[in-house]
């Protein structure tokens, strides 16, 4: 039986009533206690900073050079956080209402309302830290809009804001590094849980310049490992982004929730040929001045300016009035798809839409303009300050993109397309964030909480960071306390013994296939086969034709991989081939969770249930529930569910016209 | 945006581990497209070796957007290539021609050793922020975060400096391998902060005395380190370090 744990009470009295009442361990005791961090993201950072604070024993693992470059540097366009500074109706309510609504009633209330609560505290914390938030005139901390929501709170640096956030996390782990609380493991991969009488000991991590493997223990082990996008090849996530470490807890008996909720992000710079390594987005943020169109007629060649405006298609504008620009990913990225698929695409390969900023140009000239006191400007000095306030608020964007594809987007609209970005599925934890096996916690994108079937764009930087900063240090407490007599657990021990046995085994058995393959084009093939058939839309036929795909490429992988190099040497080939091997098992069970799910939410939209617009069709009498795999033997899953139950936000069918 | 594909030389160097002295090697890669990234170039050659039973070039890389800062690779005598304000992973092939030879290196820097090939060890800089890059708050004591007002231009020239990726192409353009671009941008990043105000006597001094412990040079203001550092970094901030750590040096109980 799966229970999360959710505290009795009133929604917005639950977290408190937990924390005046959840155990506590005394000073001294924490002192004796170990705990695991793998990974340094925003939720790994602030996690083992906070746990080190609070005078735990922490060790903290990543894969790249140094705990700064996790994924979650690359973050762009901000966070969010219910403080109302813009008195536009902002409250935590609110922020809690727009993101159940927006995760189309498929999260748990207890947790996103939480998440709502300590919003405002993480942004605080970050201002205290140093993070150099944007700022008005006066001083004060500056907010913009994101899609799903009509309030402005979302705090930004330029769009960078995830580098930002994460340089405080760091320094408040490295800091915690120089006092010797935290102990920082860089370039080490952790390859698999240890269980010792049915709880997390410890782990095997493998040192990816030495190829040794190692063994840790720890009383209580935290996966925050990062989103598995990079199943899909494609993605706006870095290159070694990767489920290795959520997968292995799977198979040692972590439940893997809702894995078919992936995000595709409508605005990211198209695919330009099979050399594509991965995708580059351009932020959210944007579309608060951009506006997203195609031309009227079907194949019109015409360059984008020379396009006069009764001949476009703003269709956001047009089918969703009054959200426009800023409806929700998911209704964003099919709107561009449809438009694409009935041939209204633009550029050599039809697969883009423009997402331009004349019209925002137009209007900051003009308000800079008057700032200024110039009167009757001419069109060129209003364009020319136009581009200046542009080029403040998303500077580095423009740059981005002009790099890649060398057009200046001052002077021609961008050309985008969705691209898979993020992943609100994940390992199912509860109330505490633990898994279902006892001291293994899962925090960030890696667990699957608090975004239902379709996360609100800045909202992942604030739950990793509540997660981490806010979350865990309470509610570790009330499973440590229990573990002050356990005396910690020699290496030697037989579990340990075994589980570093199964890993070495396992990396032997990639090494000495010896075929002709290598890693990357396997990938490629399975990246395909889930774009094409478990992406943007999805259906029956598809699902169960992927699967068959899958499971042949599988097979394929195991027969004829060829990996060079040594085990026992820094092999970056060898460290992708464990990744993609994992990504293969992964893709089946995302498949197989959406061909379960009869039924279209956020993210996952089956063609079989749409409303006659086109509009995701829930079905809520039937599939109002968490999906939670237990893996049960090779291909072979379980299916536990977790009825979801709104007292507060009543599920209705999402509008955003 | 016209397309072109090109066939090019390429001299990479190749070092099995620290130990190893290392050398030029020469490969030829044909039909590349000036659409792709630099590293997409790199994953077309190392493809290619793999295919003729050859080890792949081990090369530093992640987000591949210009913002991770682990990408680092010398290209024809510069960090990151030939690209103003660029990271390698965002240099993109239109920057050369057909027939180019191109010659690739790590960065070169007692404090960075080669790890194999194209990879060095950074963490010297890790060492470096423990040593006081940070402002020492503990999670849970922040007041309001509107409470204290921070003038706007200041805020910009703290974040301008906060943009620093850590990467180290200043370091490797350096003749002196100083690591003073990266250090003062930290400590401007920091100083420049009304919260970062307690602490910054010490950390200027704190950071400044590691970074001679790991090994990097002095700094002897030839701006190498700008010319080449992809988010930019300016020079003022040296002369901003500089500064705090004069003050400091007079101000601290040493
Ligand atoms: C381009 C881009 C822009 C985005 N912009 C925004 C935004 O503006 N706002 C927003 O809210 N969200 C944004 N997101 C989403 C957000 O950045 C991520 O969801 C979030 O940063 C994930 O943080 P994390 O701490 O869970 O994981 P990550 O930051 O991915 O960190 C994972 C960590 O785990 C480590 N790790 C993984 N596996 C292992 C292993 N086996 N062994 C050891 N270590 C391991 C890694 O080394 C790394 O340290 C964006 C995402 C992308 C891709
Ligand atoms: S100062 Fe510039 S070159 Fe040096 S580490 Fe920072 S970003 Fe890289
Ligand atoms: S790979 Fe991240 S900056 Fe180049």
């Amino acid at each position: 039986m799966l229970n999360s744990k959710i505290p009795a009470g009133p929604l917005e009295d639950k977290w408190m009533n937990y924390k005046s009442t959840c155990k506590l361990v005394n000073p001294a005791n924490k002192r004796k206690l170990e705990i695991i961090v793998v990974g340094t993201g925003l939720a790994g950072a602030s996690a083992a900073a906070s746990l080190g604070e609070l005078g735990y024993k922490v060790k903290c693992y990543c894969f790249q050079d140094s705990p700064r470059r996790a994924h979650s540097i690359a973050a762009q366009g901000g966070i969010n956080a219910s403080k109302n500074y813009q008195n536009d109706g902002d409250s935590v309510f609110r922020l809690f209402y727009d993101t159940i609504k927006g995760g189309d009633y498929r999260s748990r209330e207890g947790n996103v309302h939480r998440l709502a609560e300590v919003s405002g505290n993480i942004i605080d914390q970050c201002v205290a830290q140093g993070v150099p938030f944007a700022r008005e005139y006066g001083g004060l901390l500056s907010n913009r809009s994101f899609g799903g929501t009509l309030v402005q709170r979302t705090f930004y640096a330029a769009g960078q804001t995830g580098q930002q956030l994460l340089i405080g996390a760091y320094q408040a782990l490295e800091r915690q590094v120089a006092l010797g609380n935290v102990k920082m493991y860089n370039r080490h991969e952790m390859l698999d849980v240890v269980m010792i009488d049915g709880k997390a000991r410890g782990i095997i991590v493998r040192d990816l310049i030495t190829g040794k493997l190692e063994r840790h223990f720890a009383h209580a082990v935290l996966l925050c490992s990062g989103g598995y996008g990079n199943v899909f090849y494609l993605s706006t996530n870095a290159m070694g982004s990767n489920v290795t470490a959520a997968w292995k807890a799977h198979k040692k008996g972590a439940y893997f929730a809702n894995p078919c909720y992936t995000q595709i992000h409508p605005t990211c710079i198209p695919v330009t040929g099979d050399h594509q390594s991965k995708l580059t987005l351009m932020s959210e943020s944007l579309r608060n001045d951009g506006r997203i169109w195609v031309p009227l007629k079907k194949g019109d060649d015409r360059k984008p300016t020379q396009i006069p405006e009764n001949e476009r298609d703003y269709y956001l504008e047009r089918r969703y009035p009054a959200y426009g620009n800023l409806v929700p990913r998911d209704v964003a990225s099919r709107a561009a798809k449809e438009r694409c698929d009935e041939g209204y695409g633009v550029g050599s390969s039809r697969q883009a839409v423009y997402l331009d900023f004349a019209t925002a140009i137009h209007r900051y000239g003009l308000m800079e303009a008057g700032k200024q006191g110039i009167e009757n400007a001419d069109a060129d000095t209003i364009i020319k300050l136009g581009r200046e306030v542009v080029k403040e608020k998303y500077g580095n964007l423009f740059d981005m993109y002009e790099k890649i594809t060398g057009e200046n987007p001052y002077l021609v609209p961008m050309r985008i397309y969705p691209a898979v970005h993020y992943t609100m599925g994940g390992l199912w934890v509860d109330y505490e964030l633990m898994t279902n096996i006892p001291g293994l916690y899962c925090l960030g994108e890696a667990n699957f909480s608090d975004h239902g079937a379709n996360r609100l764009g800045a909202s992942a930087l604030m739950q990793g960071l509540a997660d981490g900063y806010f979350v865990i240090p309470y509610t570790i407490g009330n499973y440590l306390a229990n573990e002050i007599r356990t005396e910690n657990i020699p290496t030697d021990h037989p579990a340990f013994v075994e589980a570093e046995k199964a890993v070495s085994d396992r990396i032997s058995r990639l090494m000495n296939i010896k075929g002709n393959q290598s890693v990357e084009s396997f990938h490629k093939r399975l990246g395909k086969i889930m774009w094409n058939k478990c992406g943007m839309a999805r259906n029956a036929d598809g699902l169960k034709e992927a699967i068959g795909e899958i499971r042949t490429l599988r097979e394929e992988f195991w027969r004829d991989l060829k990996i060079p190099g040594d085990i026992n040497d820094l092999n970056p080939e060898l460290d992708k081939a464990g990744r993609v091997a994992d990504f293969m098992e992964l893709a089946e069970l995302i498949c197989i969770d959406a061909l379960d799910r009869n039924e279209s939410c956020g993210g996952h939209f089956r063609e079989e249930y749409q409303t006659p617009e086109g509009e995701a069709l829930r079905r809520d009498d039937q599939y109002q529930y968490v999906a939670a795999w237990e893996l049960q033997g090779e291909n072979k899953w379980e299916l536990h569910k977790e009825e979801l139950e709104f007292e507060v936000a009543k599920p209705s069918q999402r509008s955003y016209k | 945006m016209e397309h072109y594909k090109m066939n090019l030389t390429l001299k990479v160097w190749r070092q099995k581990n620290h130990q190893d002295k290392g050398q030029f090697v020469t490969y030829q890669v044909a039909g590349i497209s000036s659409e792709m990234s630099f590293l997409e170039m790199f994953d077309v050659l190392n493809e290619n070796l793999i295919e003729e039973g050859k080890e792949p070039i081990a090369f530093d890389h992640d987000c591949r957007e210009g913002i991770c800062g682990t990408c680092s690779m010398y290209i024809n005598g510069r960090p990151h290539g030939p690209w103003q304000g660029t990271t390698t992973c965002q240099l993109h092939m239109r920057a050369f021609k057909d027939g180019d030879t191109i010659v690739v290196e790590p960065w070169r820097a007692n404090a960075f050793p080669v790890v194999k090939d194209l990879i060095v060890d950074r963490s010297a800089f890790d060492r470096i922020i423990q040593a006081g890059g940070f402002i020492s708050v503990n999670t849970g004591n922040a007041v309001d975060g509107n409470t204290l007002p921070i003038e706007k231009s200041r805020a910009d020239e703290s974040f301008a400096a906060a943009a620093c990726i850590g990467c180290g192409a200043c370091v490797a353009a350096c003749k002196n391998s100083s690591a003073m671009l990266f250090v003062s941008a930290k400590v401007s990043h920091l100083a420049l902060l009304p919260q970062g105000e307690p602490e910054k006597h010490s950390r200027v001094l704190n950071m400044i005395t590691h970074m001679d412990k790991e090994g990097f040079g002095a700094c002897s203001n030839t701006g190498a380190c700008e010319a080449v550092c992809p988010k930019e970094i300016s020079l003022d901030n040296i002369a901003r370090l500089n500064m705090e750590y004069l003050g400091s040096s007079l101000t601290m109980d040493k």
